[in-house]
């Protein structure tokens, strides 16, 4: 009774993103769309037969014009020590085939339909799914105010920076606030510490009754940030979280 | 100012979401915004807000808000889940 079939997906582009992120754009026969948020499984299976699977969230937005067939992209994080990624990252080349299974979520996703404000806080790779959900509006022509809030080490860590200033730089586009915790450029005139409620507050100019929060990142992100939500006024159906790992890997 | 995130046993913890693809393969639907109670605690909240611990053998789905057990998955030699829900005091599907 299986609803959910593994299919061979085809990889057709591989793009360094940072040092430790690549993005795989794969293309699917038969996919019938997804939502932004969403994941997909990979399953890698060795000549032994031995199988490691992994979830990897879909950063592209959905194509609506294309129901038999699309293109979409996973955002992977090389984990050292992982059975996956690195596999992904080192031996993976376009025209390869893999077995991949999905769309997979129906909490985590924003399908823009609602007007309300929407706060994104990303730590690290947690980016990849709220990417999703930046470029379905700006795909879709959304009007919903969206605010990003995004935590890397480094300058060198910040995955999709160069997208993400050119949507902030419309005056319709996303609010994006970067944070740096590990090291800063210098000139530097974004934050340089953890996400905390001081910075939410901030982010959030007031609007924190009617907004819908996605928080995607390490567990102790995670947590602190779902937690200075609900201290600065949300209910906690309004915080939709979603952890990260190196178990990703 | 340098702060890093120090992996340690909570880097391990997942939510119920990144077992979504299991559960569907499981019960036929997706389950992760499908609203579930905890027999413990009496919490209720969408199946995604469960804490997935998928390192040990099988996974073990844990309350958000009391860490007990509410689900234990289990694959069988012959290709069947053992699933024991009885941390769950009901889903609503």
């Amino acid at each position: 009774m299986a609803t959910i079939e593994w299919r061979l997906a085809t990889v057709a582009q591989i793009r360094e993103e940072t040092p430790r992120v690549r993005t795989f754009v794969l293309d699917l026969p038969d996919w019938a769309g997804h939502l932004p948020g969403q994941h997909v499984d990979v399953r890698l299976t060795a000549e032994d037969g031995y199988q490691a699977q992994r979830s990897y969230s879909i950063a592209s937005e959905p194509h609506s014009d294309a129901p038999r067939s699309a293109q979409i992209e996973l955002g992977v994080e090389r984990v050292e020590d992982g059975e996956v990624s690195p596999f992904m990252h080192d031996v993976l080349m376009a025209g390869d085939r893999l077995e991949v299974r999905g769309p997979i979520g129906g909490y985590f996703v924003w399908d823009g339909m609602a007007p309300d404000p929407v706060l994104l806080v990303a730590g690290g790779s947690g980016i990849v799914p709220l990417m999703a959900m930046v470029r379905h509006r700006s795909a879709t022509g959304t009007r919903a105010p969206v605010t990003l809030v995004y935590s890397s080490r480094t300058r060198d860590d910040v995955i999709y920076h160069d997208e993400l200033a050119g949507l902030a730089a419309h005056a319709d586009g996303p609010r994006v606030i970067h944070t740096l915790t590990r090291s800063q450029p210098p000139g530097w005139t974004g934050f340089d510490r953890r996400i905390d409620r001081q910075m939410l507050e901030g982010a959030l100019d007031g609007t924190a009754v009617s907004t819908q929060a996605f928080v995607c990142g390490p567990t102790p992100l995670v947590e602190s940030v779902a937690e200075a939500l609900v201290g600065l006024g949300f209910a906690p159906g309004r915080v939709r979280t979603e952890r990260f790992g190196p178990s990703g890997g | 100012m340098t702060t890093t995130y120090q992996p340690d046993i909570e880097d391990l913890t997942l939510d119920a979401n990144a077992v979504g693809g299991l559960l569907i393969e499981i019960f036929g639907t997706d389950m992760t915004a499908v609203l579930s109670q905890c027999a413990h605690c009496g919490n209720r909240g969408e199946v995604a807000t469960l804490r997935a611990y998928v390192h040990a053998p099988g996974t073990v789905l844990r309350c958000g808000v009391c860490a007990q057990v509410v689900m234990r998955i289990m694959r069988t030699a012959d290709g069947h889940y053992l699933v024991d829900a009885r941390g769950a005091a009901y889903f609503r599907v």
